[in-house]
């Protein structure tokens, strides 16, 4: 069954981790999954968008996000994103090493923008007195970036896993293959955030 | 002391009522019974290693149906408890709470928890073998997505037992369903147990939808595909593009509920139209995932008893498309009255009405096939061509419900529940009949007895009429869904009467059918064949029940209904290959899923309660069980040669 449908493909030119038929097919699984979760976010950005204006007599964009913490949370994804990029390079030329440091940066970065936004969530909470159920805004608000943030953190636990396995057992099949979907990943989740900064920050400030 | 273990028990079991104290013991009873006979026979470990852990698509489709039967046993139960309880004006064999309770659970559990398994049952078993592939793409994640469903219908339905039920409808309408109208843990029990079935229902669609892309067998391209797998192609798109959406809303309702957020309130700036929007925008395309698939069996089963080829292949594909497109343009229709401007309304009317066109274009197709077909009235066929003039009549009074101005008039009356009855009964209900009738034998190697099946159709096709006909006439007469009961002289009480007994008809049929499979699985005729229908497509070309393998040499096609060609005499012999046996990549058997699941359902359960202590810790043991599967690398084994020869041999199909 594995083989016959790349018996008429020539292997050799297919990357590693489209090289068996089980990497093949996972990583047309998981292109599909994403765009479940473009479904998902789609909704959460519809639900944003309907309650932005119902502030309840709570803050409101206008009085909350400051433009500092913003851009650099913006600015380390951004990056993070570029580096697991480099990643994804390095795999392709089968070095180990280099995709394992790419990694780790990607992950540091990761945890810089998870702190970042822990950080904005708690000087909103504790400064502004805008929590989860101050107004539907502020719900809204919360959980459209809970969402992404709690994504990212899975996904640094999820390359923690990677990078053990690409330690053990370097670069094979199956952990290009885990290395490469994990990248998708995270640049979605990049592209995530652009339409975040677009519809939740700059139409914060602009309207 | 006692007193607060005395209220704590008071509040954790439902209690006043006799029919749930019967409930309880026969719960225990059947729990007892079960482990007693389990061990008695020493089957723990055939239980362990055949079934739970099991990641063959043939036996997680058994299981789907074995579960999705039970759950039919409990919806149906609902239902009769409703009719009983509307027999006759001011009646109290329920109150209004645990009516309420009732028709919550009736409705959630007939399409959550019977129609999606019944179906997903149904295309685990058939798809794989109908394009020729011995396995779907993912079975750890199949696996995985029937356990999800299991723990998430188990969790539902411990509700009425354990804490009560939910009470706000199966659509769960805010504000009545947010904390501060619907308080206690009945509404908690419906967002996190559809919520935690619904995760398996995504991963599902995603895994038949990669199946079926990439992995028919060599000739077969889509426009060769059989009707049913490309039904269930485009249902599994519509899956995908759906479900996240209801996960949302289900989601933000949650933590309404738990963490007090505000976007269904009224309080607070929110707003509980968008749960309306939110919950249609799903619930809408959802009718379609259970109609599709339906659509797909009855193409199969009225092609394969008329024997004739299916009339207008193309143009059956291309109505599903447009339907799967228009489904999702047409949630606003199920709230016309909830005042949105005439535009709006105008639009989703018309869109609503444009699903006629490409339904109506799939009704006649079936009616040329029947024509000068040779038809044959086995079991399968009269559910399928009861379905005809049955869904008609359902497609046409949606019609009518779709005209906007009219929609005031009928809206929420009994008129309305006839229709999505006469919908989902004649369409679904009367399909996965069909399609378990066809399988059947697939499944186990044995027919269902005919004689009995023809009694079961026939019982419940005209109680089904006798139940849900009067109804239209009792909605015009101004009953409205959702009442519990009714005052005398309004000119209702003889036709309630008679939809009782059509209810009750409805239940006798399921007893027969029910009676037939036990009868069957010890007299039943067995087949030796592999096709006992005289079927046209691939999955009668291997034995029955399928080896584990499904096919020893994975066929080549070249035409549609290659087993029919092959019959006709225009291909060579798809049963037997000139090639020698090479060894078999399959998965193994994995526990994680069913154990995921428990700590999943352990979760479920603490956060129904709002008990974090226990939520939490079983949220970690579901991530603990991903990493835990994402560090094993031995999870496959070949089946050697000489094992495929002896299995070969033994039905007769190795020359």
């Amino acid at each position: 069954m594995m083989d016959s449908l790349l018996s008429q493909k020539n292997k050799s030119t297919l990357p590693l981790e489209y090289s068996t038929e089980e990497g093949d097919l996972r990583i047309v699984g998981f292109w599909i999954f994403l765009a479940a979760e473009l479904v998902l976010f789609g909704t959460l950005f519809g639900t944003y968008l309907v309650l932005q204006s119902h502030t309840a007599g709570g803050p409101n964009a206008h009085d909350l996000f400051e433009i500092g913490p913003v851009m650099a949370e913006t600015i380390v994804l951004l990056v993070s994103s570029f580096t697991c990029g480099l990643s994804t390079m390095e795999l392709r030329r089968h070095n180990n090493k280099g995709l394992i440091g790419w990694l780790i940066i990607t992950i540091l970065l990761g945890l810089v923008f998870v702190g970042l936004e822990a950080n904005e969530f708690y000087t909103y909470a504790a400064h502004e007195g805008a929590t989860l159920s101050t107004s539907a805004f502020l719900s809204g608000f919360f959980i459209l970036l809970g969402t992404h943030g709690c994504h990212v953190s899975l996904g640094i636990v999820w390359i923690i896993g990677i990078l053990l396995q690409l330690r053990k057992r370097g670069i094979t099949p199956v952990t290009a293959r885990k290395a490469f979907m994990v990248g998708l990943y995270w640049h979605f989740l990049d592209v995530v955030w652009i339409f975040i900064f677009t519809a939740v920050y700059l139409t914060g400030w602009v309207i | 002391m006692i007193e607060s273990i005395k209220s704590f028990l008071g509040y954790f079991f439902v209690t006043g009522d006799p029919m749930i104290y019967g409930a309880d013991a026969s719960i225990a009873l059947a729990s007892i019974g079960i482990v007693v006979v389990l061990t008695y026979f020493k089957k723990w470990k055939w239980l362990w290693e055949e079934w739970l852990t099991t990641v063959d698509h043939k036996r997680i489709g058994i299981m789907y149906i074995i579960a999705a039967l039970l759950m039919l046993f409990r919806g149906g139960v609902d239902a009769l408890m409703m009719r009983t309880q509307l027999t006759l004006p001011n009646l109290h064999f329920l109150n209004s709470e645990h009516y309420n309770q009732v028709f919550t659970t009736h409705g959630t559990i007939m399409i959550i928890f019977v129609a999606m398994p019944f179906i997903f049952g149904l295309m685990n078993i058939a798809v794989p073998l109908q394009i020729g592939a011995r396995d779907v793409a993912f079975p750890f994640l199949n696996a995985l997505s029937f356990w999800l469903f299991f723990a998430g219908a188990m969790l539902f339905n411990l509700s009425f037992v354990i804490g009560g039920s939910p009470d706000a409808g199966w659509s769960g309408y805010a504000p009545f369903a947010g904390a501060e109208l619907n308080p206690g843990v009945g509404q908690n029990y419906y967002v996190l147990g559809v919520q935690i079935s619904g995760i398996g229902s995504l991963a599902t669609g995603i895994n038949f939808l990669v199946t079926i892309i990439k992995m028919r067998a060599p000739g077969m391209t889509l426009f060769k595909m059989p009707m049913f797998t490309w039904s269930i192609l485009i249902t599994s798109v519509i899956v995908v593009f759906a479900f996240p959406a209801f996960t949302v809303a289900l989601a933000l309702m949650t933590i309404d509920r738990l963490f007090g957020a505000h976007f269904f309130t009224i309080a607070a700036g929110g707003s509980p139209m968008l749960w309306a929007n939110l919950f249609w925008f799903w619930g809408h395309p959802e009718v379609y995932i259970v109609l599709l698939p339906v659509f797909g069996i009855f193409s199969e089963v009225i092609a394969t008893f008329a024997h004739k080829t299916l009339f207008g292949y193309a143009v059956m594909v291309w109505s599903m498309v447009a339907i799967s497109v228009l489904s999702f343009i047409t949630w606003l229709h199920h709230f016309f009255t909830m005042g949105n401007t005439a535009p709006v309304n105008a639009f989703f009317s018309v869109s609503t009405m444009l699903i006629a066109i490409p339904t109506g274009v799939k009704i006649f197709n079936w009616l040329f096939t029947l024509n000068k077909g040779r038809i044959e009235f086995t079991t399968p066929m009269l559910w399928a061509l009861a379905f005809i003039p049955n869904f008609t009549i359902g497609g046409i009074t949606g019609v009518m419900l779709a005209m906007a101005p009219a929609d005031y008039q009928y809206h929420n009356s009994y008129f309305l529940v006839a229709h999505f009855h006469s919908t989902l009964i004649a369409g679904t209900v009367f399909g996965i009949f069909c399609g378990l009738h066809y399988w059947w034998p697939k499944m186990f190697g044995y027919l269902l007895d005919e004689r009995k099946g023809k009694w079961s159709f026939w019982i419940f096709m005209i109680s089904f009429n006798i139940c849900f006909m009067p109804m239209y006439f009792l909605g015009l007469m101004g009953m409205t869904r959702r009442m519990y009961t009714y005052p005398a002289g309004l000119g209702w009480t003889p036709i309630n009467i008679v939809i009782t007994i059509g209810a009750f008809g409805m239940g006798l049929g399921f007893i027969i059918m029910a009676w037939n499979i036990i009868w069957s699985a010890i007299h039943g005729k067995r087949d030796t064949t592999g096709d006992p229908w005289g079927g046209r497509t691939l999955e009668w070309t291997t034995s029955s029940p399928a080896p584990e393998y499904n096919f020893a040499h994975i066929p080549e096609i070249s035409t549609r209904d290659p087993l029919a060609a092959m019959k006709e005499g225009k291909t060579g012999d798809l049963r037997k290959s000139s090639k020698p046996y090479e060894p078999i990549h399959m998965p193994n058997n994995s526990g994680i899923p069913v154990i995921m699941s428990g700590f999943m359902f352990i979760a479920g359960f603490g956060f129904v309660f709002e008990w974090y202590w226990m939520g939490i810790p079983g949220l970690i043991g579901v991530v603990a069980c991903m990493i835990a599967r994402s560090f094993v690398y031995n999870d496959h084994h070949y089946i050697p040669v000489d094992e495929i020869e002896k299995t070969e041999a033994a039905t007769g199909r190795l020359s």
